[in-house]
């Protein structure tokens, strides 16, 4: 399956030009026992095999709901976490299995930056101390001119140098994601993986985070995985999307395939969720609901691990792991891993598996109340609101 | 949720105490003189809660008599000058009334004479270095192994926090003045040995704390950034989570100086502690209580005892202010 995968956008792009190669990647988190001795041997599937590659300079969007594995997959490309299995390449060489000061080089390549601008930052610390402790880990620059270049990605980013010695409190939300985002450059890395930077701003807030690390790629040439659950966001930053369901990649493409021809029945079912400004338009159009709650992970679904609630599901879903593969006549970057792929126009809503689905009875009860909340004033103005960045 | 609602407390509490240092400022400042519009500088969370603390009165009632009695014990060289009376010297002649019972307070003797005719002012203030000395280096042992084994503990996890966990019940279950009798009968009682019994029973509660703080603390994402920019656990305990865990141990510490002074005290009037003749306020408390001698003289007993007291609870109460400082959300502050 990852071959595949790795063919597909191979053929599409210059092999030299790909900074990072995820093949196969899983990671499995041994769940605690409630035995006195002896182990248990379940673990959460967070992570199972996934393969995608990344190329200089562009922006991978990762998409999917809470608990599918995209900020596992994140520390685990940042080596935060040991991966179970598979590779990841990075600039050539297989960093995976990496530690000690091999490790700490690939670091200065890697920056992450993450969700929770409040918890990012340690409160006991000052700003320009935070700032500088990539320089102080590495030992690169030291002295004055380290406060030098504190000062220099401070305005960067666009916070006031002058506040160099304040303490994190003292910042708003946004302030400190810029924080963070300075920390992240400080070393020059070649690849930023951005674990759902503006999923905790305010939206007016939102838009100027992705505008300045959109000003910063284009300044100095970084390259992002950028996760968020938030589909306008992703469309706005990315190049090409993935769209992650427990554990796996379900579908793969250039931001324009995705949202114009969303192969996977995840996908589709995902876009018709994005709220829609208009609330004419927002009533007329069709709502796929899906079926009953995401599947632990500690026990995913066999075959395609979507088909417990996918509405095309058949009995080969069941049995058989699609592989991430070229859809009808789509261009080989845009793969999907699905048996039932969708085409143009098809109406999902109306589809109804061919396979037993539990809470089949309750989805026509959720159906109506969501489509009735559409159609008040409050849901759609907020809807509104959404759209206004 | 209710760490959102602990951030909110936070900054509304940074924020009133920036407002009132800006009164304070205000009032201060000379009339007349206009200074520039003032900077707003950024303030740690230590000047946060120095700040707090200096508006607790009697925390600084407390620090102040502790400040007074460190003096009183540095000075007690000064002492057996001022007076003339050496600290182990005995005055048969003028020390002990002709009946060779202890003189009560007079100017000569400003607390009075023991049973030997000792200056008890000079031997309290000489027992103050004594009382200090083992208060803070017992202290500061006791902080010093609790803290960076309850880091190892808490950071590292799994077979080290088991091994130090199972170290730290075995240590509070032992029976603490059986094994410091035993002690003393084998390598016999000296300072040393009285600092060392101390430290070796106290760090297991600092290394609790520290472990169930440092538990908390590295599942936090600041600590995660550390890591991903490529910091050693050595750095990332002692740079990122220590400064987080600082304020409990400093509580601790302040209210552990009072308990180590008295336990020094205890294991003194036992004859555990320091040995005689070396003035110490638990070795003075005993000879006023051997023989019933209080009875008659009852400023032999009154001034030791007093100043241990007072000690106790000025460390006590500085303690509490400490604890209030450090914790914005104690409504004791807001009542003021």
């Amino acid at each position: 399956m990852s071959s595949t995968a790795t063919v597909a956008a191979s053929r599409s792009g210059e092999s030299s030009d790909v900074l990072l190669r995820v093949e196969n990647v899983v990671k499995e988190f041994p769940v605690a026992s409630n035995k006195l001795f002896g182990r248990s041997h379940d673990a959460v599937h967070a992570v199972d095999g996934v393969s995608f590659e990344l190329r200089r300079g562009e922006t991978l969007g990762l998409v999917g709901e809470t608990g599918c594995g995209k900020s596992t997959l994140a520390r685990c490309i940042t080596r935060l976490y040991s991966i179970t299995d598979g590779t990841i390449n990075f600039d050539g060489r297989d960093i995976s299995r990496l530690e000690g000061s091999d490790l700490r080089d690939v670091r200065r390549e890697v920056q992450m930056i993450f969700q929770d601008p409040y918890g990012s930052l340690n409160p006991r610390r000052r700003v320009g101390s935070i700032i500088s402790d990539p320089y102080a880990i590495h030992g690169t620059v030291d002295g004055g001119a380290r406060k030098r270049r504190v000062q220099e990605l401070m305005e960067l980013v666009g916070l006031n140098p002058e506040h160099y010695n304040r303490f994190p409190n003292e910042f708003s939300g946004g302030q400190r994601q810029r924080i963070g985002v300075a920390r992240a450059l400080a070393l020059r890395p070649k690849l930023i993986v951005c674990d759902e930077p503006v999923s905790a701003l305010d939206v007016s807030i939102q838009a100027q985070i992705i505008n300045l690390l959109a000003d910063l790629q284009s300044e100095l040439g970084l390259t992002y995985l950028f996760i968020a659950h938030d589909l306008s966001v992703v469309q706005h930053v990315s190049d090409r999307v993935a769209v992650m369901y427990l554990g796996k990649v379900a579908e793969l493409a250039d931001v324009d395939d995705l949202y114009g021809h969303p192969r996977h029945p995840y996908s589709n079912a995902l876009l018709s969720a994005v709220p829609v400004a208009d609330p004419n338009t927002a009533a007329q159009r069709e709502r796929i609901v899906l079926i009953g709650d995401v599947p632990s992970p500690i026990s995913p679904p066999s075959g395609c691990h979507f088909h417990t609630r996918c509405p095309k599901a058949q009995e080969r879903c069941v049995s058989e792991d699609p592989a991430l593969l070229p859809k009808f006549a789509d261009a080989p970057s845009h793969v999907a891993a699905c048996h039932f792929p969708v085409a143009d126009g098809e109406d999902l809503s109306t589809a109804k598996a061919a396979i037993d689905q539990e809470d089949a009875a309750d989805v026509e009860d959720v159906g109506s109340v969501l489509s009735g909340l559409g159609e008040t004033p409050g849901f759609a103005g907020a809807a509104g609101g959404e759209e206004a960045r | 949720m209710s760490e959102e609602t602990l951030r909110t407390t936070e900054a509304d509490e940074g924020r009133a105490a920036e407002s009132a240092a800006r009164g304070t400022t205000t009032l201060e400042r000379p009339q007349g003189v206009e200074a520039a519009p003032r900077r707003i500088q950024g303030r740690s969370p230590w000047q946060l809660a120095w700040e707090r603390l200096r508006r607790d009165k009697v925390a600084m009632l407390s620090l102040g008599f502790i400040v007074l009695i460190v003096l009183f014990a540095l000075l007690a060289p000064l002492a057996a000058v001022i007076t003339g009376h050496g600290v182990n010297e005995q005055f048969n002649d003028i020390g002990l009334d002709p009946s060779g019972l202890p003189r009560a307070p007079n100017g000569t003797f400003w607390f009075g004479t023991d049973d030997l005719g000792r200056d008890i002012f000079v031997r309290c203030a000489y027992g103050a270095r004594i009382s200090i000395l083992v208060g803070v280096v017992a202290t500061g042992f006791t902080i010093a192994v609790g803290v960076v084994l309850g880091l190892v503990a808490g950071y590292y996890g799994k077979v080290a926090d088991t091994i130090i966990s199972r170290l730290i019940d075995v240590v509070l279950a032992f029976p603490f003045l059986l094994f410091a009798i035993a002690l003393v009968s084998i390598i016999g009682a000296s300072l040393s040995v009285t600092i060392f019994v101390i430290a070796m029973f106290s760090w297991a509660s600092v290394a609790r704390i520290v472990r169930g703080q440092v538990l908390s603390i590295r599942e936090r994402e600041y600590i995660e950034a550390a890591r991903s920019l490529g910091a050693g656990s050595t750095r990332i305990m002692f740079v990122d989570v220590l400064p987080n865990v600082l304020a409990p141990i400093i509580v601790y510490a302040t209210l552990l100086i009072p308990s180590v002074i008295v336990t020094e005290a205890t294991l003194s009037f036992l004859g555990l502690g320091v040995p005689a003749p070396t003035a110490t306020w638990g070795n003075m408390i005993s000879e006023a209580q051997a023989g019933g001698l209080y009875q008659i003289a009852p400023w032999f007993l009154a001034f030791p005892s007093l100043l241990l007291l007072l000690l106790t609870l000025a460390f006590n109460l500085l303690g509490d202010g400490v604890r209030d400082a450090f914790d914005p959300r104690g409504d004791r502050m807001l009542q003021k």
